[in-house]
């Protein structure tokens, strides 16, 4: 199986660390000298640049946080002038407003490598046709693969989200082979073949890379089974970059994250601690060679394990296992980032009070669905039917808006979601991933 | 000329409609006319009683969501056309009927339909002014 850059991905441990400490010493500097945010942070936590000694040195720097992001919104955080930035992208935020990153075109040309690393780690080649299914736009995910498939010299489809029935027509006969998606769509396309009683074996397809929301490995098997391909599991997010962080290579065991363009520390979310390696924990990544959107240690949220040992495939990158949750009360909801605080601040408007509200999160017929139950009270309750479902309509349409999620909403009797020591569980994810 | 009527929010699910008529039922308040619209989630029950504010305490203390506003209670001759006839008046008025429902007893000769508006005022004047006959609010709850 090709490894697309072995000088890089299968270096020798010492002469990595060498590679990461020249890297860290340069993006520490430089982000340090064009970014406020930076400036004020290493200040605060009472260290410069020219502290880092050895790669261990990293931990005695302060965290980024997506708050600090929000803060800096939407250039604040970006370490070269904007006629250098060659491309925007965002994720959705916390407040409505996204993140916004951007990227030199130094930046799309690593990042591009890395994707071309990823899918080949996952067998694609020159001779596939890949479909990506993912929606272009802002979001990294379509553009960031569509790119790295490119390089490779594959036959790429930007086909883009949505239209199921199209996608299966195209598939068929652009005679697709690799298909880029997120799982649970995955799922979907499974489930509309079967329905259509057409068998995945007339497919061409044979191998898919998913990503953007976590999945189990059952869910993985589900997916082979009933598409008759391999899935690949990938890890990335806008912030860092997008797509091509880490990729699983065929063996499946840990994704490997591309450690001569990222550092990887997995700590404990309470204390901040870094953990000794293969102790689970929430993945804390550096940037070492990002231009226009460097990140010092950001707190992505996700807890994970990271295994160094050599994998059989030749690479010597650490692994990472699938993410095992969030340490904060960040929802992936069809893709998309939900924090409740966001659902909670629409009813607060709506409502002028504080809102007592449950989101019940499900997984139907492979496709998330979320129900915000909200207790009723006399401001929102009329005697009129018309009026009252008027009220759910309109808070359904605002979270549309706000959240970017259609969510429904469910009118409860008062008092009748539990709470815990005074404080309301906000969140029951019932998804099985 | 207008009547309190207590209107309380209930989840669709078993046992909950029982639940407020035993909660005013234990407080010695009596139903007089009752109607209930209910969607697949939620339903609005809504009711005229004998004792509105006492009702509506009760239920407040159980937990219930109950608000309480007013309506007309109307006199509808007991015959063909008798409804047609007062809904002509007010459509002729531009009187728009939120919802209505009939009472459970009847007024002498006459039914007794409970109108809520979204002008009061203007619907009863209209009623009046046409020889309909809108019954005093002490009247229904007592009746």
């Amino acid at each position: 199986m090709t490894i697309w850059n072995p000088m890089r991905e299968c270096m020798a441990r010492p002469q990595l660390e060498r590679l990461q400490l020249t890297s860290l010493r340069s993006t520490l500097e430089r982000a340090y000298r064009s970014v406020t945010c930076y400036q004020n942070k290493f200040w605060e936590a009472g260290v410069a640049p020219e502290d880092l000694r050895e790669l261990g040195d990293l931990a005695h720097f302060p965290f980024t946080t997506k708050e600090d992001l929000r803060l800096n919104y939407p250039y604040g955080m970006f370490a070269v002038p904007l006629r250098e930035v060659v491309r925007i992208h965002s994720s959705s935020g916390t407040t409505g407003k996204p993140t916004v990153v951007g990227y030199t075109h130094n930046d799309l040309n690593t990042w591009t490598e890395l994707v071309s690393r990823m899918m080949s780690a996952a067998g694609v080649t020159a001779d596939d046709i890949v479909h990506i299914a993912f929606g272009y736009g802002l979001f990294t995910g379509a553009f960031g693969l569509h790119y790295g498939a490119e390089r490779i010299g594959a036959s790429v489809i930007p086909m883009s989200s949505g239209n199921t029935e199209k996608q299966v027509m195209i598939m068929q006969d652009y005679q697709s082979s690799a298909l880029v998606c997120t799982p649970s769509y995955a799922l979907t396309l499974a489930d509309y073949l079967q329905k259509k009683g057409i068998s995945a074996d007339t497919l061409k397809l044979r191998v898919g890379l998913f990503g953007a929301e976590p999945w189990s490995e059952e869910m993985r098997r589900e997916v082979e089974a009933r598409l008759g391909i391999i899935a690949i599991d990938n890890y990335g997010l806008s912030e860092v970059m997008g797509p091509g962080v880490a990729g699983e290579c065929q063996h499946k065991c840990g994704m490997h994250i591309f450690e001569d363009h990222f550092i990887p520390e997995i700590i404990n979310p309470e204390t901040g601690k870094v953990l000794p390696a293969g102790a689970a924990g929430e993945l804390v990544l550096t940037t070492l060679t990002k231009e226009a959107f460097p990140m010092i240690r950001y707190r992505t949220r996700d807890i994970t394990r990271l295994h160094y040992e050599p994998c059989v495939c030749g690479r010597t990158m650490v692994r990472m296992e699938k993410t095992m949750g969030r340490s904060d009360d960040m929802l992936i909801i069809k893709g998309v980032n939900v924090f409740p605080t966001q659902i909670e601040e629409i009813l607060f408007q709506v409502e002028g009070c504080e809102p007592h509200y449950q989101l019940i999160v499900d997984r139907k017929e492979h496709m998330d669905t979320l129900e915000v139950q909200v207790e009723v009270n006399e401001t929102i309750f009329f005697d009129e039917m018309k009026r009252q479902r008027e009220f759910v309509s309109m808070v359904e349409k605002h979270i549309a808006t706000a959240v970017g999620v259609r969510a429904k909403v469910k009118l409860v009797e008062p008092s009748s979601i539990p709470r815990s020591e005074g404080k309301a569980k906000r969140v029951i994810d019932r998804r099985r991933i | 000329m207008k009547v309190d009527q207590i209107s309380i929010f209930i989840e669709n699910k078993s046992g909950r409609l029982a639940e407020v008529t035993r909660v005013i039922g234990e407080a010695g308040v009596n139903i007089r006319a009752l109607s209930l619209a209910d969607t697949s989630d939620f339903g609005i029950l809504r009711l005229i009683v004998d004792k509105a504010d006492l009702a509506r305490d009760v239920l407040k203390d159980k937990g219930f969501t109950v608000n309480k506003t007013q309506v007309v209670g109307v006199e509808v001759p007991d015959r063909p056309l008798g409804l047609s006839r007062i809904l002509q008046v007010l459509d002729e008025s531009r009187i728009n009927v939120e919802y209505m429902y009939a009472f459970v007893e009847r007024c002498g000769e006459n039914a007794v339909i409970i109108f809520r508006f979204d002008n009061l005022e203007e619907a009863i004047e209209a009623l009046t002014a046409n020889g309909i006959n809108v019954l005093p609010g002490e009247r229904i709850s007592g009746m």
